[in-house]
């Protein structure tokens, strides 16, 4: 893609100035697959400042669900966690009982699949209004009145109406934008997105992607926004980190990751997407698959396999994450390889 | 594959040798209009996108295509046979098989649990071409070549392979039938994107060494710019709009298509809310 010319300047402020809404460091979750405990995340650290927007973009398995959940305290029985998760300077290990319960008030999950998170036999209202009523203690007439208020700011104008119909009666973007009115409903500080667009047709994901952005930005909100898709981190997040074997191997700002990436996973991931605007006559596809993080080895880098920059360097150790340009890498060739990763398809 | 006519096949609106044509195409379930009097011809080696979002009838076209659902009215013709209404015998089922396969959107569905690749591609070689044990041994080796399984990948169940894996367990088993037109719905949506690539690169060879024709059916432009050379776009069950690829995606006219194109996301891109009336149109409650 040749939109853009590649950005010459780098902008030296990657660093987080005051205390962030979210930081969370060395964070490593072991998950027990086949009755062994094998790693999902390894070594995971970022700080969201507040108001930010941050992408988290990766493959299946690569561990960006798992780093939003373990962020909400929702990962699976038996997780073994490593690691400090920070929410406005307070541990969020230490939670329990009402607690957490307001944690998750003020930092507020979006799934994927928002069929797979109603329950089916019960109306829109009673879910809307769950958490405002029992964690919140709001009054019921008073909850259902915010609750129509916060339909009409994600563009659902009959909201009275909608609390009396069930989960089935409403389309997927029309459900998911119930999903995001529900979410704000509790006044969070943070919002956990997780691939909210993913099960929607492109046009009604522009249209969600509009109203989650525009409330975003309107209430000052922070984002954790996860996806697979490199391009929409782009469009909607300040800063992007990519995610590899349970990794983070690049933490970048958002408008220098396409054009200018750090590590080579980053850039093989740009040019694998066909362009839209040109046929390539081959594209370039990362040969392999995608490893999980508990299949990567520990003792070299997890993308070296694939990757065709990979010298002898590569498989002596674990990369560190370090500072490069502007942003972070897991990469011992990031100085050398810089400007070189080249992007576009053959065309 | 020399093929016995039909009786009543014809070919009506196909030019010159047409692999598949289809004309005033409708399919009604109940009230709904699910595909609404679309037409379009592929030629030999053609290849056509089917271009819309969920509920516009694309794979409903497919499913007619391949027989799954019979047709309200028009015509299929591939081959010039025509396979509008349901087959008679075994013989013709067999015979449209060798005219027409699909390749399922989930990869993780459309195997048999307890069949490995060889296997799965041995009884479709074994039914539809009848060859003797060596020469479907000789033909499996040079299918699961094609399609890059190895010899591990090719002797494992389904439950052991990857989603790509599988797709191309998928695509080998419908060349195996050597048929003349290949359906693939939303073939590789569902595969993660170093994936996705592998395995449109073997499309794309598999498109340059068979001259088989391709129906791609996807809701995703980048794919499809990269797998055809013409394409339709359908809006609640009709064409609204039709061309070369590269035209349709560079300069689309109507304005269903230039809202689908500016609402991919893509550097410098801002969402924004759409001007066609969205809430209610997609409610699915009347």
């Amino acid at each position: 893609m040749s939109d853009q010319a590649p950005a010459a300047a780098v902008t030296p402020a990657e660093a987080t100035p005051g205390t962030p809404l979210l930081d969370v460091d060395g964070l490593t979750v072991r998950l027990p697959i086949e009755g062994i405990h094998r790693p999902v995340l390894r070594d995971v650290s970022f700080s969201l400042r507040q108001g930010e927007a941050f992408g988290l973009v990766g493959e299946s398995g690569s561990g960006k669900s798992m780093t939003a959940r373990a962020i909400d305290r929702l990962l699976p029985a038996g997780a073994q966690v490593k690691g400090s998760i920070r929410f406005d300077g307070n541990d969020v290990s230490a939670l329990t009982g009402a607690g957490l319960r307001q944690y998750r008030g003020q930092a507020a999950m979006i799934f994927q699949d928002p069929r797979a998170h109603t329950n089916p036999v019960r109306r829109i209202g009673d879910f809307m209004t769950e958490a405002l009523r029992t964690n919140l203690s709001v009054p019921a007439g008073q909850a259902r009145a915010r609750a129509v208020d916060m339909l009409t700011q994600v563009g659902i104008d009959d909201g009275e109406r909608r609390l009396q119909q069930y989960p089935h009666q409403l389309s997927g973007g029309m459900l998911q934008r119930v999903m995001i009115a529900a979410a704000l409903l509790t006044k969070p500080r943070l919002l956990l997105a997780d691939e909210p667009t993913t099960a929607l047709d492109v046009t009604t994901q522009a249209e969600v992607m509009a109203i989650l952005d525009g409330l975003r930005r309107e209430f000052g909100l922070t984002m954790l926004f996860i996806t697979h898709d490199l391009e929409l981190a782009a469009a909607i997040c300040d800063r992007t980190a990519v995610m590899y074997a349970g990794q983070i191997v690049e933490i970048r700002r958002s408008s220098l990751l396409h054009d200018d990436p750090l590590h080579p996973y980053t850039a093989a991931l740009a040019a694998a997407r066909p362009d839209i605007a040109q046929t390539a006559h081959r594209l370039r596809a990362i040969p392999g698959r995608p490893l999980s993080a508990f299949e990567a080895p520990l003792d070299e880098c997890a993308f070296a396999p694939r990757c065709p920059h990979a010298q002898d360097a590569c498989l002596t150790a674990v990369p560190g994450l370090t500072e490069t340009g502007g942003g972070l890498s897991r990469c011992v060739r990031t100085h050398e390889l810089r400007g070189k990763l080249q992007v576009a398809s053959d065309a | 594959m020399p093929e016995t006519a039909v009786p009543g096949a014809t070919t009506p609106g196909a030019n010159g040798k047409a692999a598949l044509a289809v004309s005033g195409l409708r399919k009604e379930f109940g009230p709904l209009v699910a595909v609404d009097g679309v037409s379009f011809a592929i030629p030999e080696a053609g290849s056509l996108a089917i271009v819309g979002e969920s509920g516009s009838g694309k794979t409903t076209i497919a499913r007619m295509i391949v027989g799954l659902e019979r047709p309200t009215q028009g015509t299929i013709t591939a081959c010039g046979n025509d396979r509008s209404r349901p087959a008679r015998s075994a013989r013709d089922r067999r015979r449209r098989g060798r005219e027409v396969q699909i390749v399922f959107q989930d990869p993780y569905t459309s195997l048999d649990p307890r069949q490995n690749a060889e296997a799965t591609i041995d009884e479709v070689l074994r039914l539809h071409h009848g060859w003797p044990a060596d020469r479907r041994r000789t033909r499996i080796a040079e299918l699961t070549g094609l399609v890059g399984l190895d010899a591990r990948q090719s002797r494992a169940l389904p439950r052991a392979l990857s989603g790509g894996q599988r797709q191309r367990v998928a695509i080998a088993r419908a060349l195996a039938a050597e048929p003349r037109v290949l359906i693939l719905d939303e073939s590789v949506a569902a595969l993660d994107v170093s994936i996705q690539a592998q395995v449109l690169n073997l499309l794309a060879d598999i498109r340059d060494e068979t001259r088989v024709s391709f129906i791609l059916i996807s809701h995703d432009l980048a794919v499809v710019r990269q797998l055809t050379d013409e394409a339709i776009v359908l809006r609640r069950g009709q064409v609204v709009e039709r061309g070369p690829t590269a035209h349709v995606l560079d300069d689309p006219q109507h304005p269903y298509t230039q809202r689908l194109r500016a609402s991919v996301p893509r550097p410098g891109w801002k969402p924004r809310r759409g001007k066609l009336p969205a809430a209610g149109e997609e409610d699915p409650t009347p």
